[in-house]
């Protein structure tokens, strides 16, 4: 048929010459590019002890975030969890009491705070969803575990470091 | 006398069985690492400084997992297949001599478990049953993946042996002889085969390929299509006497031509070294010039494993019985005029 874009390329299939049919030459080329390989340098990152550069929106572990004065933003709208299509979030509210204020940002706020790491598949929706910018998937590659309840995170593990925290940790390395 | 001898034939069995065991597990690291080189990897490195241990992890592991019997599958043709390919390849190391005769302690010992004068036949012979054990265990499966591995294997081994066995015939035009120990005699320095019989050796490299089931003609296992052909249905321990008796086959197969056509333990300047080291450590280090062999052979067996990708069925035969049989037989008919007309060799 007559080419219309005029960019049509015919492949040209010629019959094999001697050298080509016996077939050996072809695989001693390709025996001297895989043996080249072994003096190559290796792409293999020692995981643990050793890890990848993250690209910038990289998604890893959640952290529920605390705002400037060290208060836990999060106020167990439960949107994050309606929007996971994983149905790896789930929370109970309780309402903030007097003298609590130093603790949690809002009125209402999350007294417990789980998330599936294995139901999760790190899509960011939970992330996106969030009016308080109190959940980010900023952390690193979660962790494996032997037993599946391990994979349970509850806010121990997701509530990021307060200030005091973090201070006296310094303490304890300084 | 008769109890010395029993002693020394029975030492070296031992220790050939431990040399092939401990050979065919290390392969089974080597094939990981040399494959992981390959592309840019590092392989296993965890057990042990560079996972020289991962043999024996892997060993544990396949002694500690469940075995399965398929329900249709014949109880005892089950067992007796990777039992038979196991024995089997042990089989064929018997006739390699593996060195020249050694003086222990004023004892003349040769270096070989036997020499049968029709070595060569013995060695056809042994490899020919080694496609029982696929046979049987493909059959014993009731699974139609592995009997078509089986039956893959079956047919495959039989048209590579012809190739095989008239590659050889050349070969025995030159040596007039069927015992390995006088073949290897004969190449005594550099004076190997290799050099009469290039084209022979070809032929022969080619069908051990095919013969061991190793890549590019390992259509009996083909996990892409047949998922694992007639080893589909095995687990555990018997999977794990498959994979051994393949790298056995292997480790046999390199010591069988590294003695036909490259010289066995000869090598250059050997007699200078066994005029200098004498009578008992010279000839030890004929046996480490042949494991050396081997073990370049074993390398070359894994790097052509993974580069070149697997053949299609028609391929194979074609190759086996329109290219090489032919080869094989213009091979003989040459090597036959040039010792009539020239009287070489
Ligand atoms: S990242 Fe996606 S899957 Fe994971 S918890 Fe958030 S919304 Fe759910
Ligand atoms: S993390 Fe954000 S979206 Fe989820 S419950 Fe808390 S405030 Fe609502």
């Amino acid at each position: 048929m007559e080419s219309l874009s005029g960019r049509k390329k015919v492949l040209e299939q010629k019959p094999m010459n001697f050298w080509e049919r016996i077939y050996l030459p072809a695989i001693f080329k390709g025996m001297g590019i895989t043996f080249m390989h072994m003096f190559k340098k290796k792409e293999t990152t020692y995981y643990p002890e050793q890890e990848r550069e993250f690209s910038e929106n990289w998604r890893g572990m959640h952290s529920l975030k605390r705002d400037e004065n060290g208060k836990e933003r999060c106020t167990a709208c439960g949107l994050c969890a309606l929007s996971c299509p994983a149905e790896a979030i789930t929370m109970t509210s309780a309402e903030r009491q007097k003298g609590e204020e130093h603790l949690y940002r809002e009125e209402k706020y999350a007294a417990v705070y789980e998330i599936n790491m294995l139901r999760c598949i790190f899509c960011g929706l939970c992330e996106e969803a969030c009016p308080k910018e109190a959940i980010y998937l900023d952390g690193p590659i979660v962790p494996s575990e032997f037993l599946r309840k391990d994979f349970i995170y509850g806010k121990d593990k997701l509530v990021e470091l307060s200030i005091t925290d973090l201070a006296a940790q310094k303490g304890v390395l300084a | 006398m008769e109890i010395a001898f029993l002693i020394e034939k029975v030492a070296i069995v031992v220790i050939l069985f431990v040399v092939t065991l401990t050979i065919a597990a290390y392969s089974t690291l080597a094939e990981r690492k040399v494959a992981a080189f390959l592309q840019d990897r590092v392989g296993p490195d965890r057990a042990g400084p560079f996972g020289v241990f991962q043999p024996l992890a892997d060993g544990g592991k396949m002694f500690f997992k469940e075995e399965t019997t398929p329900n249709g599958a014949n109880k005892w043709l089950f067992i007796a297949g990777p039992s038979l390919a196991l024995l089997t390849s042990f089989l064929g190391s018997a006739v390699i001599p593996w060195g020249q005769s050694i003086n222990f302690f004023g004892r003349i010992v040769p270096l070989q478990v036997t020499d049968i004068n029709v070595g060569i036949l013995y060695i056809f012979g042994v490899v020919s049953l080694g496609v029982y054990g696929i046979m049987i265990g493909g059959w014993a499966s009731n699974n139609k993946y592995s009997l078509m591995g089986a039956i893959r294997g079956a047919s495959q081994n039989i048209s590579y042996e012809i190739a095989m066995g008239l590659s050889i015939i050349a070969l025995l035009l030159c040596t007039n002889s069927l015992s390995f120990k006088v073949i290897a005699e004969q190449q005594h320095g550099i004076n190997w085969n290799f050099w009469y019989q290039p084209l022979g050796f070809l032929i022969f490299l080619v069908c051990a390929f095919a013969e061991t089931n190793r890549v590019p003609f390992d259509l009996p296992e083909c996990e892409t299509e047949l998922i694992g052909g007639y080893n589909t249905e095995y687990s555990g321990f018997k999977m794990g006497a498959y994979m051994f008796a393949e790298y056995i086959n292997m480790f046999v197969s390199s010591a069988v031509m590294a003695t036909l056509y490259f010289g066995g333990y000869n090598y250059p300047g050997m007699d200078f070294v066994n005029l200098h080291l004498g009578p008992t450590w010279g000839p030890l280090v004929g046996v480490a010039v042949l494991l050396g062999k081997i073990l370049a052979f074993i390398f070359f067996f894994m790097w052509v494993r993974w580069t070149v990708p697997r053949f299609r069925y028609d391929q194979l035969m074609n190759l086996g019985w329109k290219i090489l049989i032919p080869l094989a037989i213009a091979n003989i008919v040459v090597t036959a005029c040039v010792i009539t007309f020239f009287d070489k060799f």
